[in-house]
């Protein structure tokens, strides 16, 4: 009888113990403004196109909707299936395909189930998309993140990026009029005003991240600096909460991330420190710190393949989509946390985007070794020892994304101080 | 406390008592039911969970498995992997020597190929290569088993913490390797099949599973027939044992775990300069430690070994196409296979031991 007793005991403690945790809102908190609409929201989808019946497209993730990276690919072609009006035997999905031979399986296998077009979304799936598109000449293969699509020679083959960095240099500004708040306040003088931010490795892609951002701030609030730590990984929420803790000790009063964990937008959280986010809104969980976040939307590039092949057109070898396409979407600004007057100054921006009179990486408004950058020879073909190919600086300023989709910004400018290069 | 619980007439609900060995059809009943009814309950499972047709799934699943020749060669060279790792591990769990670093063991061998690859490949002719990556491999292997083989054979430290410890020094070393020799900063080195192992007759996996197939057969020769292989019997039955009828523990120990190293450094081999052509982190793919599922399931005998690697990734590569067929997050496959395997690993246990209720239980109360 004591077992039983025993048993039924612990089991509703265990039930309580749930039944705590499931309720600690309560109802007497001070009224927030909350999110306002999104000044760059995702353009809706749409066709003037026929789709084929026996039409398929297959997708190879990394991870499954835990990460926040995958979860916005999944979102895309989820929104772009339902857009389209096509089936689950349409659109097939693979998820936790790792960067090694079982990408290569993966691709076989969405080719042999009749894919007309087949998609990886992360860097280390290239080489083997690279093989099986080699094997399946009559089927599309399309890498996002990917250099390789314009050396390779193959029909098939192709990149994907967005031109990202402008979705950045806009977070950039609303930190900057954060900061510039906080200098008017009297919380920090105008020397005082520096930021941190969590990259994962040194890399262009995160280069060109960090740099449109800073200078996204620098554009409103010009005293502003900036401090970054790397993790050496694209998912660690420990190491990139260990990150922002140490930027937050050097007396970083405002933390990005180019990461995919949680770990920064916490670690903000419980030090009340602003944080501009990555790939989608962390509001949720940190209402009193979230600033906004930007994001690439890939429906415009699912859109686009599809359509082409639909149409019979050829996939451009490298396709970087920017504002004017959709494929760089910010959310909504937390208005809890934001400065006024932020709203209109993005949208500022977003007008000069537009008209192509704003460019992110302009020479005239940053400085390398105390000079202006006049010439830049930077590594656009992929090549094992980085070799410098094609110049970059053009009617002064840098091509981002000009000559291959992914990013090649890699340079290190005045203003920004790398606390670690190990990664 | 005993004497004192059975002076005031308490007495167990039930006791667990070792049965005589089943006749083999009534063991194959046994684990045929168990298999049945894991298959019922991961139907009522799924059908509250999803509301699809359980029938549907299990279908997937073969599909998943079987559909196409191509599914059949990967499902072929998925089981040749982690039977060789499986066969790596089995030499030291039969000598009681829990071994949980295969993980690493595999890839430091898998590191030492890609090196001899990345650094020797354009130096020498391509047989000459084949051997050194094989050397290489082998010895890399060894080393990191002869580490924790040694410290235990001597000082008797814990071979479980010292394995363990390894794996998470291997990981770091290969990530180290990326990030120093990788010049983009991108941690992900182009794959170089110029300098892979051969392969025969235009089929890339037939190589991995003829060398596995091999090796099979060899393990368990070792095993079965091999002075040596018997030595490891004693040694794991009972240590006081081995040294009371002469046998020399120490060496048994190192002995063992050289083979057990060396082929972890084989699987590392195949995986990297047979299929891979490149390293990561997650090379290895949690193979060491599915390894010793397969090995224990199958009671340390290698051919047995075959049949238990193959219905774990059969499972696997099941789950991978019912979760993408049917849209369903992965964790709803991995519950299936949690259950099926609970039910293969329970019937095991029935099949040793049985119940027996006391009968005075309603005395008592």
């Amino acid at each position: 009888m004591k077992k039983v007793l025993a048993l039924t005991l612990a089991l509703v403690l265990v039930v309580g113990a749930f039944a705590a945790c499931g309720g600690t809102g309560n109802n007497d908190e001070p009224k927030m403004l909350g999110m306002s609409d999104s000044p760059l929201p995702a353009p809706e989808i749409t066709k003037d196109y026929e789709i084929k019946e026996d039409f398929k497209i297959g997708f190879i993730c990394l991870h499954d909707e835990q990460s926040t990276y995958d979860l916005n690919f999944l979102n895309a072609a989820n929104s772009v299936q339902d857009a389209l009006g096509l089936t689950n035997e349409q659109v097939i999905i693979k998820t936790n395909i790792p960067e090694g031979n079982e990408c290569y399986e993966a691709a076989k296998d969405l080719a042999n189930q009749g894919c007309d077009i087949v998609f990886a979304n992360s860097f280390g799936h290239e080489d083997f998309m690279i093989k099986a598109a080699k094997e399946f000449p009559e089927v599309e293969f399309c890498h996002a993140t990917g250099t390789k699509a314009h050396t390779e020679g193959l029909k098939n083959y192709h990149n994907a990026f967005a031109s990202i960095y402008q979705g950045r240099y806009l977070a950039g500004i609303v930190a900057g009029m954060k900061l510039n708040e906080m200098i008017e306040a009297g919380t920090i003088t105008a020397d005082q005003a520096k930021m941190g931010y969590v990259g994962a490795f040194t890399y262009a892609e995160v280069i060109s991240g960090y740099t449109s951002f800073y200078l996204g701030a620098k554009s409103v609030c010009p005293t502003v600096t900036m401090e970054v730590q790397f993790t050496g990984s694209w998912y660690d929420a420990t190491e990139e909460k260990n990150a922002a803790e140490a930027l937050l000790n050097n007396k970083c009063v405002l933390i990005s991330q180019h990461a995919d964990s949680m770990g920064a937008p916490s670690a903000c959280e419980a030090a009340k420190v602003p944080n501009v986010s990555y790939n989608g809104s962390t509001y949720d969980s940190c209402p009193e710190t979230f600033l906004v976040s930007s994001a690439i939307n890939w429906a415009p590039y699912f859109n686009y393949i599809i359509a082409c092949v639909n149409k019979g057109e050829e996939i451009a070898a490298d396709w970087c989509g920017g504002i004017a396409e959709g494929s760089v979407v910010l959310t909504g600004i937390n208005q809890d946390v934001a400065a006024k007057g932020t709203i209109e100054k993005v949208e500022e921006a977003i007008t000069g985007f537009k008209a192509g009179t704003l460019n992110v990486f302009d020479t005239a408004n940053f400085t390398v070794d105390k000079k202006a950058l006049t010439t830049y020879t930077a590594d656009v073909d992929t090549d094992a020892a980085l070799t410098p190919d094609t110049e970059a600086i053009k009617d002064g300023y840098f091509n981002e994304s000009a000559d291959r989709s992914a990013p090649y910004f890699n340079i290190k400018i005045d203003g920004i101080k790398l606390l670690n290069e190990k990664f | 406390m005993m004497a004192k619980n059975e002076n005031k007439t308490h007495s167990p609900l039930f006791h667990i008592v070792k049965r005589e060995p089943l006749p083999w059809y009534s063991a194959l009943g046994v684990r045929a039911s168990a298999i049945i009814l894991a298959l019922l309950l991961s139907a009522v499972v799924i059908t509250i969970l999803t509301q699809k047709n359980p029938i549907e799934i299990y279908k997937a699943m073969f599909e998943g498995a079987f559909g196409s020749t191509d599914r059949i060669w990967n499902l072929l060279q998925q089981l040749a992997m982690l039977l060789c790792v499986s066969l790596a591990v089995t030499p030291a769990f039969k000598m009681k020597f829990w071994n949980i670093g295969a993980e690493g063991q595999v890839l430091v061998g898998g590191l030492a190929t890609v090196s001899v690859m990345m650094f020797l490949g354009d130096k020498m002719p391509l047989p000459v290569l084949l051997i050194v990556m094989i050397g290489a491999s082998v010895l890399a292997g060894i080393i990191w088993a002869l580490l924790p083989a040694v410290s235990k054979a001597l000082w008797n430290t814990n071979e479980t913490l010292f394995t363990l410890m390894m794996n998470y020094i291997a990981i770091q070393l290969v990530a180290f390797f990326l990030k120093k020799f990788v010049k983009s900063g991108s941690g992900v080195l182009t794959p170089m099949p110029e300098y892979g192992l051969p392969i025969i007759n235009e089929m890339p996996y037939l190589l991995n599973i003829i060398v596995v197939a091999v090796l099979t057969i060899m393990v368990y020769i070792y095993l079965k027939y091999s002075k040596q292989g018997y030595e490891i019997s004693v040694v794991g039955e009972s240590e006081n044992t081995a040294k009371y009828i002469g046998i020399n523990v120490k060496k048994v120990i190192i002995r063992t775990l050289v083979i057990s190293g060396a082929l972890c450094g084989i699987a590392g081999l195949l995986l990297v300069g047979g299929t891979n052509h490149t390293i990561s982190t997650t090379t290895a793919g949690g193979r060491g430690f599915t390894a010793i599922m397969v090995s224990w399931l199958a009671k340390f005998n290698p051919i047995v070994m075959i049949l238990t690697s193959f219905l774990i990734i059969f499972l696997e590569r099941g789950a991978e196409q019912v979760s993408s067929q049917f849209r369903l997050p992965s964790a709803i496959s991995d519950i299936i296979t949690g259950i099926i395997l609970f039910f293969i690993i329970g019937c095991e246990f029935f099949l040793q031991y049985k119940i027996v209720f006391s009968k005075h239980r309603k005395e008592n109360e």
